[in-house]
């Protein structure tokens, strides 16, 4: 039938996500859905979503040290942040759209509504995408962004991160994260990364110092690689592209 | 054949300053061209033109002001711009059908404009109504919420919807029935969204 999906998804296990209701992070207890979320089986309109094209980026839009520079490089760490993103099977996501922000080196967001104390950086915006190419890969650069306070507890403190949103294949596959710092000693600290309850879950949102992809006297590397959801295999199916 | 090998990879939430990488131009950095929006439609786009409005409230009945809202939706036609769709229906090309809207950072208030969908085919034998896809973002959402927008003035379609069937007890459908309320001449839909509490939305388990 036309409205049978030719793809259906492997269902999303809850169980490495972090819950709705995560008390320890503040925010989400007046913003948490309380009743049981309706199961649906996936139609037409879930296993669509927006394609985006690579002319759509601009050419410095994954190069932070660069897309807002006035008049010098930006304060801070210099990092290439790399990796690939996969689906289940391990399969390369192509042309997937990622959107990057982040505080500069100083903990501070070139945002309205960030009044931290910290000061902003005149040739650094925090903004970037990018799109992964036919095995799957991305890559950006940009500075190592600063730990802040926030209004939580007292006294919280975000370990280093940058805010990853990911567009795959289907409109179900959209996902937005935050990816980490290796070391970091505020990570066991965080309400929000300690609301994800699977221990190695939490772990692969850390991403690890890669030596070999540094560039001698310029940059640091660190790679992350991320998952969406794929598609179901199918028994005795031919699909040669899996192999 | 390869099993399944790895785990997708956590959500977190989005934060207060998303705008930065979604959203620039709201938070005050320009230069990005290309950026997806709250206007779906130009001048060629084939379809009724709407506005869909609404504001997004949580437990407290407060509307969030630091909030995004994403609709992924069909076209006049019914069909999807994407390889997957593979109903017998003329593609709009000047129609992607994904759009996205902040909430205003003083009043809450997010809006699209947009066409209204056609019906979409689906695994049952009866159509699905019209109908937007929504995402919700924000700070203290720690996993995207999928829900969808259903019109008011289909209500053929929306009583033989078969998502709407699934929805127990049957009052809560009305959650995901935007009303409309015309303005200026502009075909207008309102539809809050409600994260928590009395008239809690509908939200989805893909």
């Amino acid at each position: 039938m036309p409205g049978d999906p030719t793809e259906t998804y492997i269902a999303r296990d809850r169980g490495i996500h972090p819950p709705a209701y995560a008390p320890d992070y503040k925010t989400s207890v007046l913003r948490s859905p309380r009743k049981a979320l309706l199961s649906l089986q996936q139609s037409l309109s879930e296993v669509t979503g927006p394609v985006f094209g690579r002319d759509e980026l601009d050419p410095l839009d994954n190069d932070l040290l660069r897309n807002a520079r006035v008049d010098n490089d930006p304060i801070g760490e210099r990092i290439i942040v790399h990796g690939r993103v996969l689906d289940h099977h391990a399969r390369p996501v192509r042309g997937a759209l990622i959107e990057v922000w982040q505080a500069n080196a100083g903990g501070r967001y070139r945002h309205t509504n960030d009044r931290y104390l910290a000061a902003l950086d005149p040739n650094f915006s925090g903004c970037g995408r990018c799109m992964t190419d036919d095995n799957g890969a991305y890559y950006f650069r940009t500075v190592k962004p600063g730990p802040y306070p926030w209004r939580n507890r007292i006294n919280d403190w975000r370990p280093a991160h940058i805010h990853f949103s990911l567009f795959g294949p289907a409109f179900l596959t959209r996902l937005i994260t935050q990816m980490y710092f290796a070391g970091d000693p505020l990570l066991p600290l965080c309400p929000i990364y300690n609301a994800i309850p699977d221990a190695g879950a939490r772990a692969r949102l850390v991403a690890a110092l890669d030596t070999e992809h540094t560039v001698a006297l310029d940059s640091l590397a660190y790679r992350f690689d991320i998952v969406l959801r794929g598609t179901r295999q199918t028994f005795f199916e031919n699909r040669p592209e899996s192999l | 054949m390869p099993m399944e090998t790895l785990k997708e990879t956590a959500s977190q939430t989005a934060g207060p300053f998303f705008h930065i990488g979604m959203m620039p131009a709201a938070a005050g950095i320009s230069g990005r061209n290309k950026q997806p929006g709250n206007t779906l439609v130009s001048a060629q786009t084939q379809g009724q033109r709407i506005r869909v409005e609404g504001y997004i409230y949580d437990g407290a009945h407060a509307a969030l002001r630091d909030a995004q809202i994403e609709i992924w939706q069909a076209n006049a036609h019914g069909k999807y711009n994407h390889p997957c769709d593979t109903q017998d229906k003329p593609l709009d090309p000047t129609f992607k059908g994904f759009g996205r809207a902040v909430t205003d950072f003083k009043t809450g208030a997010w809006w699209f404009d947009t066409i209204k969908p056609g019906t979409v085919a689906s695994c049952h034998p009866r159509l699905m109504a019209p109908h937007l896809n929504v995402m919700v973002f924000a700070r203290g959402i720690n996993i995207g919420l999928h829900t969808r927008i259903y019109f008011e003035d289909e209500p053929a379609g929306n009583a033989a919807d078969p998502v709407m069937n699934l929805i127990e007890p049957a009052e809560r459908q009305s959650t995901l029935i935007a009303r409309r309320a015309d303005r200026d001449n502009q075909v207008t839909y309102r539809f809050d969204i409600h994260l928590q509490g009395e008239g809690e939305t509908v939200f989805f388990d893909i």
